[in-house]
């Protein structure tokens, strides 16, 4: 390892567990490049619970897959507890995936040919947990999600709102550090919606777990503690939860 | 919700995937894709239950070689067969064996076609998987213990079938004579040999996919793109 510049190690760089700099993302369409990310600087503080809004195609769930190590930006760098992930090997960055960060995908990526609970319990599998004790804590986390009596059922035999449960059991498997939550209420009631809500608002709350979640849910937004508005691959604001309730208010004006 | 989450305990800095788990989702993913292996596993049956047949049958006339008999051998030339002179073993021919080795071929050429569909179609469940921390090899190895599995399964059944159909073919036509001499360790040694190339083949044919997806980017696989 090379030595450690004292000076960049400063207090605030320590609590950050996540950092995106200058983050840019480009994608070739044949002759033409789609810049969509357009140069991302981000700290995110552990425990944080964050909201990223933004209209759709605004490179939200690009973001996300940088930020959770499942793609690679085009330039800049993305640090997780002040490790840059690009320098990660894949074993080291398949550790990472599979025990710091729980995903809910947008798309919930269920495995189709596995039942909701042997989804639940793949990522503990991979983590080396035992098989009485992943089924034991897979079947608790399907019944927080209001699943526990569908823990048979095959995806096909769920509804899309069942399946994104699905999806936000799975991401809690191996107690993970971060959540990156993809709309992750999009699908969902307006209670299942904020059971769910409830629930990641309680694992940052009690268990310092870091929540970044994009979302066009209000209620989302109100128990953040800070919102990232970005729009066309850039970050137009970052507000802090005191400063909410104004763009909230002028939201509610619209 | 209250009584939120209880910690497991989670082995430290380890990402695994256990080979008896390894065999329970290939089994699995067998199962619930049963017409797609079946497709996948015909070819495989043809052609090994073709091998098997030419094995046996090879293995029958030299048992009636064995046995003398004047009237089975007398058929035997009738029908073709180029006996050896004096007392010589009984091999296949060259022809037979050219055969053979095309049958083998296309039938390999047809488990990458197929394979290559399949995987495919399981694009974004690699994907998925990857992206909750499997390693290439994991993926890898899936898909050989689930072409192993094929391997054995259809070349099992293609040997079984066709020792059982050149048997009955040679007691239908030679009569007892047929049945009598045959040495049957060489028929068992057959079969056996018959699976083993089963399974060879399968997993010949399964390798180029299979580390074509392991290969993968997480993203690129999600998106299910081809
Ligand atoms: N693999 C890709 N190849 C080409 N273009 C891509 C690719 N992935 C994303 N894009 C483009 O990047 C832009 C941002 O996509 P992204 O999925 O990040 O948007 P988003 O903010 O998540 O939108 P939504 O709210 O609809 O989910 C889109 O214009 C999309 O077309
Ligand atoms: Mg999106």
């Amino acid at each position: 390892m090379k030595e450690v510049n004292i000076e960049e190690l400063n207090m605030e760089n320590l609590n950050n567990i996540v950092r995106v700099s200058r983050v840019k993302k480009n994608f070739n369409l044949g002759k033409t490049q789609v810049h969509v990310l357009k140069g991302i600087d981000l700290e995110i503080k552990t425990g944080e619970y964050i909201s990223i809004m933004g209209p759709s195609g605004s490179g939200k769930t690009t973001l996300f897959n940088m930020i959770g190590g499942l793609d690679k930006p085009s330039s800049g760098s993305v640090f997780i507890d002040e490790i840059d992930i690009s320098q990660l090997d894949a074993y080291e960055l398949a550790w990472l995936r599979c025990r710091k960060i729980g995903y809910i995908f947008q798309t919930f990526n269920i495995i189709q040919v596995m039942t909701a609970l042997e989804n639940v319990t793949l990522p503990m599998i991979f983590a080396g947990v035992p098989d009485d004790e992943a089924h034991e804590k897979g079947m608790e986390l399907l019944d927080i999600v209001g699943l526990k009596d569908r823990f048979q059922h095959k995806p096909f035999e769920l509804s899309g709102g069942q399946q994104q449960r699905v999806a936000v059991a799975r991401s809690l498997a191996n107690d993970p550090a971060i959540i990156l939550a993809d709309e992750p209420t999009g699908n969902l009631d307006l209670t299942t919606g904020d059971e769910i809500i409830k629930l990641l608002k309680l694992l940052s709350k009690e268990k310092g777990v870091t929540i970044i979640s994009a979302t066009h849910d209000l209620k989302m937004i109100n128990v953040s503690d800070r919102v990232v508005w970005i729009s066309d691959g850039k970050i137009e604001k970052i507000e802090n939860r005191d400063e909410l309730s104004i763009s909230l208010g002028q939201i509610g004006d619209k | 919700m209250e009584q939120i989450i209880k910690k497991i305990n989670i082995p430290q800095k380890q990402v695994v995937l256990p080979f008896v788990k390894s065999v329970e989702i290939a089994v699995k993913s067998i199962k619930s894709r049963f017409f797609r292996s079946l497709i996948t596993t015909m070819s495989l049956i043809l052609a090994i239950s073709f091998y098997s047949y030419i094995k046996t049958n090879s293995t029958v006339i030299s048992g009636i070689l064995v046995s003398q008999n004047k009237i089975a051998m007398e058929k035997l030339s009738t029908q073709g067969y180029e006996l050896p002179v004096n007392g010589g073993e009984y091999t296949t021919s060259p022809k037979e064996r050219w055969i053979l080795f095309l049958s083998l071929l296309v039938c390999v050429v047809g488990i990458v076609n197929t394979q290559l569909m399949a995987v495919a179609d399981r694009f974004r469940e690699i994907g998925t998987m990857k992206c909750l921390g499997a390693l290439d090899r994991f993926i890898l190895r899936l898909f050989l213990i689930e072409a192993m599995l094929q391997g054995i399964i259809g070349a099992g059944l293609g040997a079984f079938a066709g020792a059982v159909i050149a048997l009955l073919g040679s007691f239908i036509k030679f009569g007892s004579v047929a049945i009598e001499f045959v040495n049957v360790n060489d028929i068992i040694i057959s079969i056996v040999i018959s699976i083993c190339l089963g399974c060879f083949l399968s997993i010949i044919g399964v390798l180029y996919p299979a580390l074509l997806a392991a290969r993968m980017q997480p993203i690129e696989a999600m998106r299910g793109r081809d």
